[in-house]
């Protein structure tokens, strides 16, 4: 079984976002950057697989040399490769050009495979575009949004999530699955596999090597412009015996603010 | 011309479809265009009328058996033939799972970017303009289009329901021809989740609770509230997700869901950045917090200091005398 994980670096989930307004971007000064929360329910299904039917992970990221710290994160929790395609062009928030990039790799780089695992989105850009992009782009089948994984031989059945409910899909391999929060728990990295990491060289590609042209890529989405959400008046806080304060929170929401 | 993309569920059209194709049809009438739907499945003819209540000119039906039970592949390859045909200029689906799912693999195919969850879209010089909540709604960003077909996904819940008025459009049923081998990815069977009735994306009430709660059995004192608002369901902070209390499906904030219902009920949750961001575009918010300086109270309209325990019972008597005037 060959496994392919993608993977991003987004700033934490606790992170204040700031704007600049200058350059029409975020401001990453005293951001702490991770590993896509949902791209880590990915690795750890990709381990799991690897585990009972044998094979090999290899971990891959778009993104600039800082990425390298989260492809060594998943080197420590067990991926077997990591690659890095280097893109310097700052976030545009198009799936698309991602999509792109990661199916050519795949046509050119790395054909043989059985299943390639990405997280549902990356907190940040919010797109959820990119998995099902690669799988359009592929031709391949897609589960998106799973929260169960089974792979029988060369099947994968899944659940993925919907309103109120799930959906049972299988589909043949090689296929794309994305994962959701619930699919599995996510391994810490081992002291052993930390030090692995550290010694592991990670391969570097360049748009160039793999033989894209950047004309091929231009985003057709233009940033017109960012900006934080207008700050929410704090209301009326009260303290007082649970019948009046019960009794007062409902005429409020009865005759104020009219949505019982 | 705007196309308008219509989910439906179990046999019923999806309201968050409705809402889009009235907002398609507001801006239309700005761009002095026609908006089109489009059904994909089997046997679904029957739903025109409805669909075109809301200011389609033509509702088409795209028909196969093999379209029965829906399969993103076998979808994306109906409409992208349709699009072949049609050549619209706009787009659009809903921000549900299933457009999340179709939408991104339709752009693919026709090489087109795809501006996600959208929850404003204006006409400006002639041009569409979107915005879309980032980093879970800690920011916004504003996008126009460089390419043709514009597409979007359109954030349920959000933009309002047109005035349906009766026999505005055609209705017409077209088979489409669908290859075996584009319906791999179809889905099998639906299992629906134990007593859910509503996904809170799509709730107008959502009665949320987090750590203060202190058990799973508690969640239950929300269910009564749910039990009697109508069009609410249970929501829950990532802390009460993680320690094992409810599923991940109620999950509110970054790694959960983005909500903006009409009420958003608090009930023992803090009020983490994550979480804030997930749900302060709600229209009105209500908590309920033992702890006065805790950060949900600088987002909520009316809050009360106090015991979720000893206020939840009278909050739910309350509730019921208005609600039975």
């Amino acid at each position: 079984m060959n496994i392919f994980v993608f993977v991003k670096r987004v700033p934490d989930t606790e992170s204040k976002i700031r704007i600049n307004h200058e350059t029409n971007s975020i401001d990453e000064e005293g951001l702490k950057f991770v590993l896509n929360p949902y791209d880590e329910y990915a690795m750890e299904e990709a381990l799991r697989i690897r585990e009972a039917k044998g094979g090999k992970v290899t971990v891959l990221s778009v993104g600039t040399e800082e990425s390298t710290v989260v492809l060594k994160k998943c080197l420590a929790m067990g991926a077997d490769e990591a690659v890095l395609i280097k893109e310097d062009t700052p976030e545009l928030y198009d799936g698309l050009r991602t999509a792109k990039i990661i199916a050519h790799a795949m046509k050119t780089k790395f054909a043989d495979y059985n299943l390639l695992l990405f997280g549902k989105q990356a907190v940040g850009a919010d797109n959820a575009q990119v998995p099902v992009m690669v799988a359009a782009l592929l031709g391949l089948p897609q589960i998106n949004v799973v929260t169960k994984l089974e792979i029988e031989g060369n099947t994968a059945v899944a659940h993925r999530e919907i309103e109120g409910a799930s959906e049972k899909v299988n589909t043949p391999l090689p296929a794309v699955i994305s994962a959701q929060k619930g699919l599995n728990e996510p391994r810490y990295e081992t002291l052993k596999g930390i030090m692995m990491a550290k010694r592991k060289e990670i391969p570097v590609l360049t748009l160039q090597n793999l033989g894209l042209d950047e004309s091929s890529l231009v985003s057709q989405l233009e940033l017109v412009k960012l900006e934080s959400p207008s700050a929410r008046q704090a209301g009326t806080v009260i303290e007082d015996e649970p019948e009046t304060a019960a009794k007062r929170m409902v005429e409020f929401l009865r005759n104020e603010a009219k949505v019982v | 011309m705007i196309l308008v993309y219509i989910e439906v569920r179990e046999g019923k059209v999806k309201k968050a479809s409705l809402e889009v194709l009235s907002e398609a049809k507001r801006r239309a009438n700005e761009l002095g265009q026609e908006v089109f739907a489009v059904l994909v499945g089997h046997g679904l003819e029957s739903l025109a009328p409805k669909v075109s209540q809301y200011g389609a000119k033509k509702v088409i039906a795209l028909d196969n058996p093999l379209l029965s039970s829906y399969s993103p592949s076998g979808y994306a390859h109906a409409l992208a033939w349709l699009c072949q045909e049609l050549a619209p200029e706009v787009i659009f689906f809903t921000a549900t799972s299933m457009g999340k799912d179709l939408a991104p693999r339709l752009a693919a195919q026709l090489g087109v970017s795809l501006a996600s969850d959208c929850i404003q879209t204006a006409v400006k010089d002639g041009n569409l303009e979107v915005k879309r909540p980032i980093y879970a709604g800690k920011a916004f960003a504003t996008f126009r289009f460089k390419s043709s077909p514009i597409m979007a996904t359109l954030r349920p819940n959000v933009f309002p329901l047109g005035t349906p008025v009766d026999g505005q459009g055609d209705a017409e049923k077209r088979d489409v021809a669908v290859p075996e081998d584009q319906v791999r990815d179809r889905v099998d069977e639906v299992f629906k989740e134990e007593g859910a009735e509503l996904d809170v994306t799509e709730a107008e009430i959502i009665v949320s609770g987090g750590r203060g709660l202190k058990g799973p059995e508690n969640f239950d004192v929300l269910r009564e509230l749910t039990g009697i608002l109508p069009h609410s369901a249970v929501g829950a902070s990532r802390s009460a997700v993680d320690a094992g209390w409810i599923d991940h499906q109620h999950q509110v904030g970054q790694t959960g869901k983005t909500v903006s219902p009409n009420l958003y009920m608090a009930f023992g949750i803090s009020g983490a950045i994550q979480h804030l961001a997930g749900m302060s575009s709600s229209k009105v918010i209500v908590a309920v917090n033992k702890d006065a300086e805790a950060p949900i109270f600088k987002v909520a309209d009316f809050g009360i200091v106090g015991d979720l325990f000893q206020v939840l019972p009278p909050l739910k008597e309350e509730l019921k005398k208005v609600l039975s005037e």
